[in-house]
């Protein structure tokens, strides 16, 4: 291995470029050393004026999502040493607009969020003195895998349906979606639905699983999203069935 | 965002939303503004992986959460305080229940607990080792529904308002566009979490840099108890990622360079196979974290590029304990580690945590600065004390975020509109920001290197073990480098998204943060929890049975007082651990 390793780094400044450009920096390639932290001896020893997102870095804020050699990736859990002898290429995700630098625009996602109901909906409340659901592990595992997305962006990046129509309420949200509606506390699966099924996205996807395959937290929104769209199909033909029955 | 809101809350963490909640439903009519330099889910609350203590099951009592809490403290909680904490934590925690939170569960679907550092019961709620990221999620997206609360997602706020002895507001720099806004308010909470980023090694996210205790101090709130800094006893080597207490709650040990477990030389107890609580690996984190100090002086540590660690040994919980119980001990052990606990040690070392001290306030989150209130970490209520246990620090963001939120909400109903004379002040913020940082002359200083010193300074000086003599030349060299912060280089002078700013004023606030804990040190002459003083190595409850006050003074420096510590029910007594 290498003592060294060069980053291919997109540059874009807004206010003093119009387009983006890549810089190659030198950086240390330790065996322990992910891209970030390649990133973060960039910005403290050779350019501070490097711009991009970071905090926990291990794995669980979601903040540090890039492209790596042409792929989503969190980049406080890839390893340089993994790209040896380089050089790695770095990017802002895909299908996203660029701030600056490594920075995407994610208003998008965050306005899609609130339009899913991602909240415990339920006909009553219960009093609290009245103490906790019971939920047992297995119902919990009927949901628990959708719980986990850290709303990285990574399927955003992956996903073909949302590069062409940005309208799609995209892998994650529709994920989250499925995990309250499978919450056996909730009650709101009706009215999810009924916001899911006027976004023509979710008939978009076609199931490539991309999102899935670049999912760091294994929540497998490809999966979400099916059971979903069959679901909407049996809401939308059961009028048709109940027909009689209900006259 | 044309109008200003009534409630301003920096920060968006565990306490921020819980507080932003707590005020939409005691009057919806206040509107709410998240003020936070992350989006709120990647707050650090998102890293808590072990638990959140409450009491739920049969066999406990609130009186034994209290004295757990209070003996865990070393006597310096102020009990008032942790009764109110022991009593509504439980409340809190079902309340996360009903807004989704996937709390581990038994077989027939009640909420599961564990065991963990310092607590005689079972009463450690837990969502496998993702805790804090189930909680903040949940909080998140609750807080979506509520349409009084606003957000400003990655604003960065600078100063706080101050007129007439009272706060008024905050100035903020809009990151995306680098705009610097006042955003007026009748009241504002800080809610901005902890500072562990003060240190060279730290399971403290990179935005863990004590923006809030800065603002409060700077604006004339004092800080309390700063000289106490939680060292976790194990975390991974380079990297200072948290494993989870929960791998020693479930029956982990750990173990020195000829495979002993050595804590039970430490006055801890007796190795058992199965895990006791309050004793050996269940003790509390300083008796933990001294120990290691201990071991290391008599050369039983491993050596590693990275320093001196010892091992935790899972092995024998076996992989399906493991994927069930810690999965993500496991998970970051492969990616980070490249190691399987499964089959391997773990290598482990102490490393910055926690801060016990924080903003002065009292049980309502109410600072002495009218209009100000602060909840969670920043904050120093304080149930801590010198020492905070395990799954103590989940539950208080909840409680206390509560409580701050409803008391401003109080608060902020019966004032006036802030007075315009406060944008003539948001003008000079703005002026300053942009003369000292953004149009300066080329400065001499390297940013990363002045934060490098800091950091080593402080492991240094004000570690696991500290003295006066090493206190007193870090003293010394925090004020050297705020003189060299003024002559600090910054290459980036554009406004869109300049995180080299952002890291300027984050290193501006975490030297003053760090002086403070300095100053609280050196005047602490005594060993109390984890404020341990080689050259005092007793507890002295004759002098400082006390929390420490510190002030900031016109020039700058600090100045300390001190504060009787409340005692009710509880009077000082010896920490016995070990059965």
């Amino acid at each position: 291995m290498a003592d060294r390793i060069a980053l291919q780094v997109l540059r874009y400044r807004p206010e003093q470029e119009a387009e983006p450009t890549v810089e190659q920096y030198e950086v240390p390639c330790r065996k322990d050393w992910v891209v970030l932290d390649g990133l973060n001896y960039v910005k403290d020893r050779l350019d501070g004026s490097l711009s991009y997102r970071w905090s926990c870095r291990m794995g669980i804020c979601g903040s540090c999502g890039m492209m790596v050699n042409g792929e989503p990736k969190l980049t406080c859990a890839t390893f340089l040493a993994d790209y040896d002898p380089g050089p790695v290429r770095v990017e802002p995700l895909s299908n996203f607009p660029v701030i600056r630098d490594l920075v995407i625009e994610m208003g998008d996602f965050m306005r899609k969020l609130p339009a899913v109901k991602p909240w415990i909906v339920r006909k009553e409340e219960k009093p609290l003195p009245e103490g906790g659901y019971l939920q047992t592990p297995e119902q919990m595992d009927e949901y628990k895998q959708f719980s986990m997305c850290i709303n990285c962006m990574l399927c955003y990046a992956a996903c073909p349906v949302y590069g062409l129509d940005p309208t799609f309420l995209g892998p994650a949200a529709i994920a989250l979606a499925q995990r309250y509606n499978l919450d056996s506390r909730d009650q709101g699966a009706r009215e999810r639905l009924e916001i899911l099924s006027q976004h023509d996205g979710i008939w978009g996807c076609t199931f490539v699983g991309e999102c899935t395959k670049v999912c760091p937290k294994d929540v497998d929104p490809a999966a979400a999203i099916q059971r979903y769209k069959l679901k909407a199909a049996l809401e939308w033909l059961k009028p048709f069935f109940l027909w009689g029955s209900e006259r | 965002m044309t109008s200003s809101p009534d409630i301003v809350l920096v920060g968006g963490g565990g306490a921020g939303l819980r507080a932003a909640i707590a005020i939409a439903e005691t009057n919806p009519r206040l509107r709410v503004a998240v003020v936070s330099k992350v989006y709120p889910m990647r707050s650090h609350t998102v890293s808590a992986e072990g638990g959140a203590a409450a009491v739920i099951g049969q066999d406990d009592n609130l009186d034994e959460h209290a004295y757990d809490t209070i003996s865990g403290g070393d006597w310096l909680c102020d009990q008032d305080a942790v009764d109110a904490f022991v009593r509504e934590a439980p409340e809190e925690m079902l309340r996360l229940e009903h807004w989704g939170c996937p709390w581990s569960r038994e077989p027939d679907g009640r909420i599961a607990v564990r065991p963990f550092g310092g607590m005689k019961r079972m009463r450690t709620w837990f969502a496998a080792d993702k805790t804090g990221f189930h909680m903040l999620h949940t909080l998140f997206q609750t807080s979506l529904k509520y349409p009084s609360v606003e957000r400003y997602d990655e604003w960065f706020v600078t100063k706080l308002l101050v007129d007439d002895g009272r706060v008024q507001g905050v100035v903020a720099v809009d990151v995306m566009s680098g705009r610097i806004q006042p955003i007026l308010a009748k009241a504002v909470i800080l809610c901005t979490g902890g500072c562990g980023r003060v240190f060279p090694f730290t399971t403290n996210a990179n935005i863990k840099n004590g923006d809030g205790m800065a603002l409060a101090y700077r604006a004339g709130a004092p800080l309390k108890d700063m000289e106490f800094v939680q060292y976790h006893p194990t975390g991974l080597p380079f990297t200072g990622i948290l494993i989870t207490e929960a791998a020693r709650a479930e029956g982990g040990y750990l173990i020195n360079k000829d495979g002993h477990r050595y804590l039970q030389d430490y006055n801890l107890g007796k190795p058992e196979p199965k895990p006791v609580l309050r004793s050996m690996e269940l003790g509390p984190r300083d008796r933990l974290s001294q120990a290691f100090v201990k071991e290391h002086e008599k050369g039983r540590t491993i050596e590693t590029l990275y320093g001196p660690v010892v091992h935790l040994d899972v092995r024998h919980l076996g992989e399906r304990v493991i994927n069930a119980k810690i999965p993500f001990v496991r998970e970051l052990c492969l990616k980070y580690q490249n190691i399987d606990p499964v089959r391997e040690l773990i290598p482990v070392r102490p490393v910055v945590h926690y801060m016990m001290g924080g903003v002065h306030t009292d049980t309502d989150g109410v600072t002495p600065l009218a209009g100000l209130y602060a909840a969670g970490e920043v904050a120093c209520v304080s149930i801590n004390g010198a020492n905070r246990l395990g799954s103590n620090s989940l539950p208080e963001l909840l409680v206390f975020g509560a409580r701050a939120g409803r008391a401003a909400a109080d608060f902020a109903s019966t004032q006036q509109v802030p007075r315009s004379i406060m944008m003539a002040q948001a003008e000079d913020e703005k002026r300053r920001l942009e003369n000292e940082l953004l149009r300066k002359e080329r400065g001499s200083e390297r940013l990363a290197a002045l934060r490098e010193e800091m950091q080593n300074t402080m492991e240094q000086s004000a570690g696991i073990y500290r003295s006066g003599d090493s206190l007193a030349r870090a003293a010394d060299r925090l004020r050297g480098l705020q003189e060299r912060f003024r002559d600090v280089a910054l290459q980036d002078q554009s406004r869109t998204f300049n995180t080299e700013l952002t890291a300027a004023l984050e290193l501006s606030f975490m030297l003053d943060v760090a002086e403070a804990i300095v100053h609280c040190a050196l005047r602490r002459e005594e060993s109390r929890g984890a404020h341990q003083r080689t050259d005092f190595p007793a507890r002295d409850d004759e002098r400082f049975l006390a929390h420490s006050l510190a002030s900031r003074n016109g020039d700058g420096s600090c100045r300390v007082e001190y504060l009787p510590v409340t005692i009710t029910r509880w009077p000082p007594g010896e920490r016995v651990y070990g059965g």
